[in-house]
């Protein structure tokens, strides 16, 4: 299958830089780009393919990287385990939170404040509540073993991590290639079209909203496993939010690879701005927020988009270019 | 006498002060195209959104296969067969046609490789053979119509409404797509169409509702329904009925 070759040809990719490089610095650097393209590949879902722009998938992410958390510190659960209901607990936080909006029927701007709101109600929450460690967040037992889901090299780590990337990225082309899918970019298109045609809108959008939740909810839960600590800030901050919807509008909206090669893009520009400049506090989000807009402006189908674009352009001066040739020659 | 697919039952749909919709009764049958005309702001569209699900009527039912379906949502609607087009052709933009006809070929169809080759065969019915992988937002006025009706066609309906698939068409696209919709009642739909343009009515439609302020004043074959003096009055004004009929008579006296 041709749209897989090109998933496994990026991965093996990434696959191979620890052959090359072997420095913590690039490791820390490539695990924290993925768990943003994982998390952005959760909003990609239901914003990109869906239309439905949240701006508070930390709800998802903060939920999938605390109930790990808590699990492991509160209750002394298997790190593996804990992992998977992390995710779980994301994905139910999407069904309820995508339950709600959308059988109010919110669109645009008001679905975006809504989930903006729940992620702030949740962080305000995290902040307060006992389990989640309050104002102080929460440690997890540093045990370099693998049944506690930790490993003495970062680069096994970064496996994981890449794992789960690719995984996310295969989704996303088994959906591209799917009934629901199709339906479900339908509704990004035109709800009522959509919805004239027998698309059951209400259920593909909250089917959506779970699979996208599931998706950011397992970064959450990678960043716990790999820093061991959370707190509300971090776990539910707009931070997240705002990463997690950037990274696939600068890569390429509604594209298989558009949070991969946004996310690689911008902490690439952000962790050079820093070398350049010192550690200046705040300078990564106006590198974002100057990305955005020259990507906006220039290149709204992002990165990816702005590519095919190109390869296109090229392809056809390409064949205009010879069907000339041939005319003069005939 | 086989009960009609669909039968509307003494329908009506307010909107605070305004009844839209005033006790209207409609029947459509299998393999027939049913015309439904009137002047503008007569709530034809409305009745067609309350058919389709999209409005719940304040009074009345909807019954369809013998079962009553009033207020049901649309995509359940569209499920047993009801599908409808818009006035206003809402098609995804973004897609190629190709893909836009695919939304409503996947509705019976779970398959991509399945809903694909449907896809195409519709496309090809309706004339858009040929432009299959162009985009949707790239086609003429009368593309855009043609890929209003493939999209409801590719899901295979029973009863379809065409909401004025004939506005804004020169009279040689309205030639050209004329045999389209008259293929469609031999296929066993149920065609129910709001048309103006009456001389697609009059060659199209076996029987024929007029919808004027929200109430059906006439029903019956296309020329019944022209020469009945309360729908010419709907049309033209109060008195327009005896003019006519006067100057009728002086055209006709030697």
């Amino acid at each position: 299958m041709k749209g897989l070759l090109s998933i496994a040809v990026a991965v093996a990719a990434l696959a191979a830089v620890p052959l090359v490089v072997h420095s913590n610095v690039v490791f820390n650097f490539l695990a924290a780009t993925l768990v943003i393209a994982l998390a952005g590949q959760g909003w990609n879902i239901l914003g990109g393919y869906g239309g439905q722009y949240s701006f508070g998938h930390a709800a998802f992410f903060g939920t999938g990287a605390f109930m790990n958390a808590i699990l492991q510190v509160q209750y002394d659960v298997n790190a593996w385990i804990s992992f998977a209901v992390g995710i779980a607990a994301g994905a139910i936080v999407g069904a309820i939170i995508g339950g709600l909006a959308f059988r109010a029927g919110l669109r645009s701007s008001y679905f975006a404040l809504v989930t903006l709101a729940f992620a702030e109600v949740l962080r305000i929450l995290a902040s307060i509540a006992p389990i989640t460690g309050a104002g102080v967040g929460l440690l997890v037992k540093l045990d370099l073993r693998v049944q506690s889901f930790q490993f003495h090299s970062r680069a096994a780590f970064y496996f994981v991590i890449l794992a789960l990337v690719a995984l996310a990225l295969v989704i996303a082309r088994f959906l591209e290639r799917s009934r629901f899918g199709t339906w479900l970019i339908a509704v990004r298109e035109n709800e009522d079209a959509a919805m004239a045609l027998g698309v059951d809108t209400f259920a593909i959008k909250l089917a959506a909203m779970v699979l996208s939740a599931t998706i950011t909810a397992a970064a959450g839960c990678f960043y716990v496993q790999y820093f061991l600590f959370i707190d509300s800030g971090i776990a539910y901050g707009t931070w997240i939010s705002i990463e997690a919807l950037l990274t696939p509008i600068i890569g390429g909206v509604g594209s298989v690879f558009g949070a991969l090669v946004g996310a690689l893009a911008v902490k690439s520009l952000g962790e050079g701005a820093k070398l350049v400049t010192g550690d200046v506090p705040g300078l990564d989000l106006m590198i974002y927020g100057a990305v955005l807009i020259l990507v906006i402006r220039f290149a709204p189908r992002g990165i990816v988009g702005a590519f095919a674009d190109t390869r296109e352009r090229v392809a056809r001066r390409f064949i205009a270019g010879t069907s000339v040739r041939e005319a003069i020659r005939g | 006498m086989v009960e009609p697919l669909l039968s509307v039952e003494r329908v009506s749909c307010r909107f605070g002060g305004l009844l839209a919709v005033n006790a209207a009764s409609l029947s459509a049958r299998t393999a027939e195209i049913t015309a439904l005309i009137g002047p503008n702001g007569a709530g034809k569209t409305t009745l067609f959104a309350i058919i389709s699900g999209f409005l719940k009527p304040t009074a009345g039912r909807v019954r369809y296969g013998g079962q009553d379906v009033t207020g049901e949502a649309p995509h359940r609607l569209a499920r047993r067969g009801i599908v409808r087009t818009f006035q206003i052709v809402q098609p995804f933009a973004g897609l190629s046609v190709r893909d836009n006809i695919l939304v409503g070929a996947h509705l019976r169809n779970r398959t991509r490789a399945g809903a694909l080759a449907i896809a195409e065969d519709v496309g090809r019915e309706v004339g858009l053979g040929d432009i299959l992988g162009r985009p949707a937002h790239a086609l003429t006025v009368a593309g855009r119509k043609r890929l209003e009706l493939a999209r409801a066609l590719a899901t295979d309906p029973r009863l379809l409404l065409l909401d004025e698939v004939l506005a804004g068409l020169n009279p040689s696209e309205i030639r050209d797509i004329l045999p389209v919709i008259r293929a469609l009642c031999t296929r066993g739909i149920a065609v129910v169409m709001i048309e103006h343009v009456m001389q697609a009515v009059m060659s199209l439609a076996e029987r024929v509702f007029v919808l004027a302020e929200g109430r059906i004043i006439a029903e019956g074959t296309p020329v019944e329904v022209t020469t009945d003096p309360a729908v010419m009055e709907a049309y033209l004004g109060q008195g327009a009925a005896a003019k006519v009929r006067s100057t009728d008579v002086n055209q006709t006296a030697p």
